[in-house]
């Protein structure tokens, strides 16, 4: 019998802070609603730490603690239940330090806004809603999360909601993202139907139960699952959210639309994995959109000015990885991209902030330049977040996304169309990366009225531990760290037993590095010894160059295609005919008869007081009459004939 | 003999104060349509009032139960506080308006 873990204080402790900050904290002096802010993820760090401790002690695995009943009806059973695997450990360590790291920056990056503290408020509802998310031992709970860290997402993309581009990238990322939670709704409704159970434990056990229950239903699950993903993981088709999301606070897209909730869809693919196991089909489109999405994504990434929006379109470009990653089964791979992928971005991006702060706001890459002297550490934190993200030897993002593409190149046939793809995007985010390096840190000022500064210490003391993670981070390797994530997501294949042996590892591993390199020198050519290519290659191929700065025209797209037709059809059949016409209509039938009824009977009451007593008196008679005349022999005289009740 | 007066010899008939009382009551409720004075409307109310009481006491009396005395105490005790509220109520009237011509009294309307 396990030892209690309190893994409940895990989410209530932010939900505390939330509540706090959230009701008090408008009155409150800034250095309270700071400290209160920053304690909460603090202190469930500290209980996550906990959990390690005894989890690579006596723990057994999956620890699980139950606190009651939700819903009992019938069939449907469920219980606010936590699991701790080896999965959701490494999940809540990423979610609460890096969440913790971005509190404290954001003490530093926020100091002068006017809503402190709804601003934290709202950043420690997220953490809540995220540990939930991750704590959760089955489906409708992790939905509870999974839609909570929408909210989340969307009052903070709103944040500065007096700007009418954040308050409309608010409400496109909550649109969008409900379109994918369709999806997980059906497919929660199947896993209900098929398995008659949302625990995650208990439909993994009757799988395993049922090694003959394949095909349509389980393929049907697990693709409604995937379009939930996409929507939250920012894939093809439903990507369009994220890059407007960098509207928000940078902090805030470096924690939510970076380093933890965009990656909730690879932790629900790789929770409910051994549904995607059984359907090779279904696991086929995974990572068919994680490969579109990588390329796709990281091609627009090219060309972007804005320094958020390139790093937005590199997050759903390395979120494809991780999809591409999930979709050869190797689990355990994407989560370890995962991981290294919310050190290095959560440090772009931050460092990115750290250079707009710096700048004054100031967010355009064309008009960077030079600041390699003016912010010492920026530059050097963001330089190992470049050199980690581009996948140089010996730091994090080497190992992860080499991890994923030797995986997918032993994937069959159709693996190394995968894994050319997969190299193609890691040329691409070299180079982009290098671009942005370049055009931020390098060169002269190509703005000399701005006054540039280093950042304070709340904002670069995060910068450094994540630059040390983006090193380190990736060291313990891909073998021990799928060997501890085995017990949930299956044994690693150990490359030595494969094909091609431990000398294709190195071969894979060489090329990943050439062509970062190769990444590396074409950016340098470009925005460092020739600035002036970059437009020429642009005025030579404007077709191309315009499908890229407009981002393919998807936005288009979809506001032809689906937008203005719903418009259309709100405004022409929903507003004129049936609000307008239909529902108006017989309001104003149903006043009009009553408005005209009430002028009518208004006579009636004169003031008069003998008027009244006339009517009195009218009426006495009139029922005198009715009591006194036999009416029925009046009738009868009449010839009409009346069955008397009771006679 | 006069059949009237044989007929009255030996106790007045129901008929007739059932007749009185119906006389009565019609008298209220006419002198209450058509008189204009408050207070003359007001008496013919406690008139008809009264009518019913007579009514109530002759069944009473005919049927040898006390139900109907019964119910004529209740009517008098109803009419003597209608009484003083009706009358206080016309006072104040009369004082803000300084009149009791209930033609003139109109303004309880929409």
């Amino acid at each position: 019998m396990n030892d209690s873990l309190h893994l409940w204080l895990i989410p209530l402790l932010p939900f505390a802070g939330f509540l706090f900050n959230g009701t008090l904290g408008r009155k409150l002096p800034k250095a309270f609603v700071t400290a209160i802010a920053l304690l909460a993820p603090l202190a469930s760090f500290a209980v996550v730490l906990n959990a390690v401790r005894s989890g690579t002690g006596s723990l057994v695995l999956p620890h699980v603690e139950t606190h009651g009943t939700w819903i009992n009806a019938g069939l449907l059973h469920i219980d606010f239940s936590f699991v701790l695997d080896q999965l959701s450990l490494i999940m809540l360590l990423v979610v609460t330090g890096v969440g913790f790291l971005i509190h404290i920056y954001s003490a530093g990056y926020m100091a002068h806004e006017d809503g402190y503290w709804r601003y934290f408020a709202y950043l420690n509802l997220f953490l809540f809603f995220m540990t939930l998310l991750v704590l959760a031992g089955n489906a409708l709970l992790m939905f509870v999360g999974w839609e909570g860290v929408g909210l989340a997402s969307y009052l903070l993309i709103g944040f500065w909601f007096q700007k009418t581009s954040a308050a409309d990238a608010g409400k496109k990322a909550f649109i969008v993202n409900r379109i994918g939670d369709v999806g997980f709704l059906i497919g929660m409704f199947l896993l209900l139907a098929t398995f008659g159970s949302l625990t995650f434990s208990e439909i993994a056990a009757k799988l395993a139960a049922n090694p003959n229950l394949t095909g349509g239903i389980l393929t049907t699950t697990a693709l409604c699952l995937l379009i939930g993903a996409t929507g939250k993981s920012a894939q093809l088709p439903l990507y369009v959210w994220l890059p407007d999301a960098m509207e928000g606070p940078t902090p805030v897209s470096a924690l939510i639309h970076a380093a933890t909730m965009v990656t909730a869809g690879v932790y629900m693919i790789a929770r409910t994995h051994v549904l995607f196991d059984r359907s090779p089909f279904a696991l086929g489109i995974v990572a068919i959109v994680g490969a579109a999405t990588a390329l796709f994504a990281a091609t627009i990434g090219l060309v972007q000015t804005d320094i958020k929006r390139v790093l937005a379109y590199s997050t759903v470009s390395q979120l494809g990885y991780m999809f591409l990653g999930c979709g050869v089964a190797a689990y355990s791979a994407a989560i370890f991209h995962l991981m290294t992928h919310a050190f290095f971005k959560a440090l772009l991006f931050l460092a990115a902030g750290s250079v707009i702060h710096g700048l004054g706001g100031e967010q355009d890459l064309r008009k960077m330049g030079g600041l390699r002297k003016k912010l010492p550490i920026t530059f050097w934190t963001m330089t190992a977040a470049v050199f980690a993200i581009a996948g140089f030897f010996p730091l994090a993002g080497f190992f992860s996304k080499d991890a994923i593409l030797y995986e997918a190149f032993q994937h069959g046939d159709s693996g190394k169309v995968l894994w050319f793809i997969g190299v193609v995007t890691a040329l691409l985010t070299s180079f982009y990366m290098f671009r942005l390096w370049y055009l931020t840190f390098f060169g002269e000022s190509r703005n000399p009225d701005v006054h540039p500064h280093e950042s304070p210490w709340s904002m670069l003391a995060p910068l450094t531990i994540l630059a040390v993670l983006s090193i380190a981070g990736g060291w313990i390797g891909i073998e021990r760290f799928g060997a501890f994530l085995s017990p949930v997501l299956g044994p690693v294949a150990d490359p030595a037993s494969l094909s091609g042996g431990k000398q294709l590892d190195y071969v894979l591993s060489i090329i990943a590095v050439g062509v970062a390199a190769l990444g590396w020198f074409v950016a340098d050519r470009f925005y460092r010894q020739r600035p002036g290519s970059p437009a020429r290659l642009a005025a030579a191929v404007p077709a191309g160059y315009k499908l890229l700065a407009n981002k393919y025209f998807v936005d288009e797209i979809y506001s032809f295609a689906i937008v203005k037709p719903i418009l259309g059809l709100s405004k022409y059949l929903l507003e004129w005919v049936v609000d307008v016409a239909i529902l108006g209509g017989v309001a104003w039938l149903l006043g009009g008869t009553a408005s005209l009824g009430g002028a009518l009977l208004q006579r009636w009451q004169s003031g008069n007081l003998r008027s009244y007593a006339a009517w009195l008196t009218l009426g006495a008679a009139a029922l005198l009459l009715f009591v006194l005349v036999p009416w029925a022999s009046v009738l009868a005289g009449l010839g009409i004939h009346i069955a008397m009740a009771g006679h | 003999m006069n059949p009237f007066v044989q007929a009255l010899q030996q106790g007045v008939p129901l008929s007739l104060y059932l007749l009185l009382s119906a006389v009565l009551f019609a008298l209220g409720v006419v002198g209450f349509l058509i008189k204009r004075n408050l207070i003359t409307v007001f008496m013919s109310i406690e008139l008809m009032l009264n009518a019913v009481n007579l009514s109530f006491v002759t069944f009473a009396h005919q049927w040898h139960a006390v139900k109907g005395q019964i119910f004529v105490f209740f009517v008098m005790m109803v009419a003597a506080a209608e009484a003083a509220v009706g009358l206080a109520i016309i006072i104040a009237v009369f004082r803000a308006r300084a009149t009791l011509a209930v033609d003139r009294i109109d303004l309880m309307k929409l």
